[in-house]
């Protein structure tokens, strides 16, 4: 079994194994070869295509983890420059498991703020597994405070399984945090466009997932708690997991419909990991089409707007 | 079955399960002393024993009527009812899950607001219905206590709200979660206007809503052992493999690390509440404030 490709993925896998094996062979001899393996590659992605057109949204859970999903500081360096990372909450640490800093858009100077989940597995603990502690979100607060006193644009990446459950976040109040965070970001004066590229975890997501702008990634996932958490509550089996994914409609197609996010920026063929520079590139110009209308927007106009769309979710007439 | 309830009279027996505080029998039993108590007199004493002073759950409704002057609440968002926008179905449906909680408590939501006075001073009060699918936040709970900040900010009033919750309501998913968002944006207009929320958090403030609304207020308060916290105690557990200290996630372990400003004993809320409101808005005392006892030495602690 093949580590690169999920569990529904694996006749992709086979062929692509094929594909390897006779291109080995290739280096040898024969001409019939190359033929052979475009004929195999075509077959490889159009099986991908049909694959992929028929997802279930736990199947799209799984891709919205995969462990070679690009992640903050991935997209950060194929889509912003001069990226300075600033650290701390000024109180009491540094949360690896939130990013933030001042970088440039398209020339434009932004505060770029995101979860950051670790690649290989002592990177995974340095970052927490992306689940920030109270001094993750008052650090991005912190950041967001700068930005609207400089009046910088803010854009946020989520990528997280939630926030942190242990003793010492409780201890430092891990509610009042995210609150706190919810509260200031309906009032900043700048522009916010989040985007979820992974993970939409709960309440670790929507503390700096409040904006004018609510984009997702074609195969991340948004829910106010993980299918597997859903499932061992109200179906009292961690197995159910599968069905919880379906009843929550956690994907970006579903949550549009539901008009609770604003636009799904595809993903290429295979999910983001498979071709990252293509989705950054597509990311990108969702982002520069966003902010290139909110900078427009008078700002006490942009605020009665944010108010507005934040009333109207599930309000009874919306 | 013991030998007193063998020779207790069968009218006045407790309804069959052993279970802790049947509603339905006159007698019942204190979960921290033990002492058998006379229903009738611990709705009197608003649900605290009388006996160890336990702060056992009080419904919503019960709780603001006896928050408020008797006779001055009128309810707010009546006519707002649950729906089910995601046709949830788990082991059960949405729909039945909600009809049953209707039934079960006689409430149509999970949060009832009223507009009320308080000592004689109008405000907006609101508290969650615990028996009403754990007090969870769906959108028809956002929506009623943003209707009660409407309210405050067309009236300058001010805003007391009793927390009691497990969070945001599962079977509305993302809508129930974006209720977060929703009432805080509202929160930060009182503040913007600088009219005073008190949150009371009482008997359990978790999750969702403890990550929103419930630690908004400009005071916070809470309830003698009420647990309060953002993930529960069992996901902590699994989470971090050891056991939860002793007390952990409780009102005074929560005044102990600077999360709440005070823990207020029920009986006294109503007063202590006015107070505070009243100081916050440049009122006078109100009258039945002032035979208040100044504040001591805080009982709950040792005196060192």
């Amino acid at each position: 079994m093949n580590l690169n490709f999920l569990e529904f993925e694996q006749p992709i896998a086979e062929l692509e194994a094929k594909i390897e094996e006779l291109r080995h062979v290739g280096d040898d001899n024969d001409l019939n070869i190359s033929e052979e393996v475009a004929r195999l590659e075509a077959k490889s992605e159009s099986l991908t295509a049909s694959i992929f057109s028929n997802l279930s949204p736990w199947q799209v859970a799984q891709l919205a983890r995969h462990p070679q999903r690009p992640y903050t500081l991935d997209y950060l360096k194929m889509i912003f420059t001069e990226f300075e990372e600033l650290h701390g909450d000024r109180a009491y640490a540094d949360d690896k498991a939130i990013v933030g800093g001042v970088a440039r858009f398209e020339g434009r100077p932004v505060v770029v703020i995101g979860h950051q989940k670790g690649r290989d597995t002592r990177d995974k603990v340095y970052r927490n597994f992306g689940m920030a502690r109270p001094e993750g979100y008052r650090k991005a607060l912190r950041l967001m405070e700068m930005a609207d006193r400089f009046r910088l644009p803010i854009v946020t990446f989520i990528d997280t399984p939630g926030a942190y459950p242990g003793i010492g976040a409780e201890e430092r109040g891990q509610s009042e945090a995210i609150a706190h965070n919810l509260r200031e970001m309906a009032g900043l004066r700048v522009p916010i466009v989040c985007t979820v590229i992974g993970e939409g975890g709960s309440g670790g997501a929507l503390a700096i997932g409040v904006g004018d702008a609510v984009l997702m990634l074609g195969y991340a996932t948004y829910s106010v708690i993980s299918p597997e958490g859903c499932a061992s509550i109200l179906w009292k089996s961690a197995e159910k997991a599968p069905e919880a994914a379906t009843a929550m409609g956690i994907t970006a197609p579903r949550l549009r419909e539901l008009g609770l996010i604003d636009a799904v920026v595809e993903e290429p063929l295979g999910g983001a990991h498979r071709d990252p520079a293509l989705m950054a590139d597509r990311l990108q110009q969702a982002l520069s089409s966003q902010l290139e209308q909110l900078v427009e927007m008078p700002i006490d106009q942009l605020l009665e707007r944010r108010y507005r769309r934040l009333m109207a979710y599930g309000a009874p007439q919306g | 079955m013991s030998w007193f309830e063998k020779i207790m009279p069968s009218r006045i027996r407790t309804e069959g399960k052993s279970k802790r505080g049947v509603p339905e029998g006159l007698w019942t039993k204190c979960d921290t002393c033990g002492a058998v108590l006379y229903r009738p007199e611990l709705e009197r004493n608003l649900e605290v024993c009388p006996k160890c002073g336990r702060h056992m759950r009080i419904a919503g409704r019960a709780r603001l009527e006896a928050f408020l002057d008797a006779g001055t609440g009128t309810e707010l968002g009546t006519e707002l009812e649950p729906r089910d926008i995601l046709k949830f179905r788990d082991s059960r449906k949405y729909k039945d899950r909600l009809s049953e909680a209707q039934k079960q408590t006689g409430e149509r939501e999970a949060l009832v607001v009223m507009r009320g006075e308080l000592l004689g001073r109008p405000l907006v009060a609101s508290a969650f219905e615990f028996r009403f699918m754990g007090g969870s936040m769906g959108s028809i709970v956002g929506e009623r206590f943003v209707r009660g900040v409407e309210t405050c900010l067309a009236e300058s009033l001010p805003l007391v709200c009793f927390a009691a919750s497990g969070g945001a309501r599962m079977q509305e998913a993302l809508i129930s979660l974006m209720q977060m968002a929703k009432t805080s944006a509202a929160l930060a207009r009182m503040r913007e206007r600088g009219l005073p929320f008190i949150s009371v958090l009482t008997d359990p403030t978790m999750g969702g809503v403890s990550a929103s609304l419930a630690m908004l207020g400009d005071v916070v308060v809470a309830e003698p052992g009420a647990l309060i916290g953002f993930a529960g105690p069992r996901v902590i557990e699994q989470t971090v493999r050891e056991t939860l200290p002793e007390g952990f996630q409780r009102s005074e372990f929560l005044l102990e690390h600077g999360a709440v400003d005070m823990i207020i004993a029920r009986p006294e809320m109503r007063e202590r509440i006015a107070r505070l409101l009243a100081m916050l808005r440049h009122a006078k005392p109100p009258k039945a404030a002032e035979s208040l006892p100044e504040p001591g030495p805080d009982p709950d602690v040792d005196a060192a």
